[in-house]
């Protein structure tokens, strides 16, 4: 393929980027290299330059006893905090790793179940007029009920076990999944409708080959307020009462004030909720690479 | 000239375009009789009658250009032939498969170019087809881009490449080269005829332009009051001379007939 060397065919740097986002790397590599470096790289450390103040701030006030340190543990103790809480299993925290896995588990099994159903569900709603009617109401409602006043409702239901916070995962994690995916659908072009038509597609072709990648954009939209959604319910879910996880890591530093072990986990859910973003922003640009030759200009 | 241009300008209301083309029984549309024919078809919108009762009939491997003013019916008598028009009264019938292309040429963007090719295409070996299609129209190469990144005539030329691999009897083109600049039109007119005389379809051209219908057709319809209101057989070899003076008579003829049509209609 014409991948790795675009400068010999005589396309332009448009044409040739576009073709090359094939794969991402080599499409980075092959696009106007001059207006990467002063467009983005630049930039790129700028951006790291304001947290990075800040860390040396917080490191400051903390250490110089502006504010206690056992309010406002500084970087360096939180750092340390969670390397003991890695390395030994303590009989109040368990291990991190062990909190994280809980977590992750949780999270997974809640988001998996809701976006399968609100992926089917918008599907179905999408479709057809008798799938919308049937469908949409229902996901309306639900949309505009207060996710957190289901909290003691769940408990009533089910308990403080493991059902009621991946249910709360799931529902939160559904309902923006089913809005973007849905109005993706309605949104893709009625003219590549005709297309279609004209071209003899049964309707099963239509709609995989036509349908569900127009409306693809708008699912990994979807997806990425799904995934902050669902790090979000599981904060939450977790403040119930349980016995693993980042939530209990958090509920036992509250017990026994140690704010640093606080710290920690709301560090370890901010780098998995920026972890799952990326991966979705690298699916997007993989999968979306037909439209790279508009976002690159 | 004078008696030569009777020879070659047949005008009628009923001739049938069986001139010089009808050699075209030999391609895919090797049927007996009219590939399309379509009679009484009525379309109305709302209050709106756009049809009324249009009767019309192309023979294998025949070109005929349709002009008439916007909002006459030229669209909607296409897609009613092309299947997009769920409420037409009237009988339409069709030889063998029809392919069409749009204005907007209107490529998948997320496929790429060839894969916009064999896009519901049957048969054995859809991608030899589509490659063989392809380089027809000269886009070999660029049979792995993104649509996105294509000229407007290179798009044009893919979807052309679409509707012909099909192998159509009947081939609508609705306005396909409206949208591009004279110097690609120019083009993608030789295009179309050497892409016609290799295959051999019908074709049936919507356009606007006079002198586009007179350079392509066999025969040029003038769609008016919802019927198809005067036509012109143009029986001069192709490619033509724009300043011939058959074609200058008969685009005069063409332009007032197109003019009579709004005195007419108000």
């Amino acid at each position: 393929m014409s991948t790795t060397n675009p400068s010999t065919k005589p396309l332009g740097a448009l044409a040739a980027g576009a073709r090359a986002g094939r794969d991402g790397v080599a499409a980075d590599g092959a696009v106007a290299p001059e207006r990467r470096r002063r467009g983005l790289r630049l930039p790129r450390w700028n951006r790291v330059a304001s947290p990075l103040l800040l860390l040396a701030v917080w490191q400051l006030v903390s250490v110089t006893g502006l504010i206690s340190a056992t309010k406002l543990p500084p970087p360096t103790k939180v750092i340390s905090t969670a390397y003991t809480l890695i390395t030994t299993d303590s009989p109040a925290y368990g291990t991190l790793q062990h909190a994280l896995l809980a977590s992750l588990g949780r999270v997974a099994v809640g988001f998996a179940l809701g976006a399968g159903c609100a992926l089917i569900l918008a599907t179905i709603a999408g479709l057809s007029r008798f799938g919308e009617d049937l469908v949409d109401p229902l996901m309306q409602m639900l949309r505009t009920l207060p996710l957190f006043g289901l909290v003691p409702v769940f408990i009533v239901w089910f308990g403080i076990g493991q059902l009621p916070k991946v249910l709360l995962i799931a529902i939160g994690a559904a309902i923006p999944l089913y809005l973007n995916t849905f109005a993706g659908i309605r949104g893709v072009d009625g003219r590549l409708g005709e297309l279609g038509t004209v071209l003899g597609l049964r309707r099963t072709e239509l709609v995989r080959h036509i349908v569900l990648p127009g409306a693809l954009p708008d699912v990994l939209v979807g997806l990425r307020q799904s995934l902050g959604v669902a790090w979000l319910s599981l904060v939450v879910a977790e403040q119930l009462n349980t016995n693993a996880g980042l939530g209990f890591i958090i509920n036992q530093g509250t017990q026994f004030l140690q704010n640093d072990v606080i710290f920690v986990a709301l560090a370890v859910y901010t780098i998995l909720g920026l972890l799952t973003d990326w991966m979705v922003r690298v699916v997007e640009r993989r999968a979306l690479g037909w439209r790279r030759g508009l976002l690159v200009r | 000239m004078a008696p030569r241009a009777a020879g070659a300008l047949a005008d009628s209301r009923s001739a049938a375009g069986s001139g010089p083309t009808a050699s075209g029984a030999g391609g895919p549309g090797n049927v007996a009789g009219p590939v399309v024919s379509v009679s009484g078809l009525t379309r109305r919108f709302g209050e709106r009658t756009v049809l009324s009762s249009l009767d019309l009939e192309i023979e294998a491997g025949e070109i005929v250009a349709l002009i008439g003013r916007s909002g006459s019916g030229k669209s909607t008598l296409l897609r009613a032939l092309a299947g997009l028009d769920e409420h037409p009264d009237g009988e339409v019938a069709i030889q063998g498969t029809v392919a069409m292309a749009f204005q907007e040429p209107r490529l998948v963007p997320w496929r790429r170019v060839i894969d916009n090719v064999t896009l519901g295409l049957r048969g054995a070996d859809p991608a030899g087809r589509a490659r063989q299609a392809l380089t027809e129209v000269g886009l070999d190469d660029h049979r792995r881009a993104w649509p996105l990144t294509l000229s407007g005539g290179e798009a044009q030329r893919v979807s052309l490449a679409r509707a012909l691999v099909r192998e159509p009897s009947v081939l609508l083109l609705d306005e396909p080269f409206g949208a591009l600049d004279a110097l690609t039109r120019i083009a993608m007119h030789r295009l179309l005829l050497a892409l016609w005389e290799e295959h051999l379809p019908a074709i049936l051209l919507v356009t606007h332009d006079v002198d586009e219908a007179l350079a392509l057709a066999d025969r040029v319809l003038v769609l008016g009051d919802g019927r198809i209101a005067h036509q012109s057989a143009v029986a001069l070899p192709r490619p033509r001379d724009r300043d011939h003076p058959d074609l200058i008579a008969l685009r005069n003829r063409l332009l007032s007939e197109l003019g009579v049509d709004t005195k007419g209609t108000q």
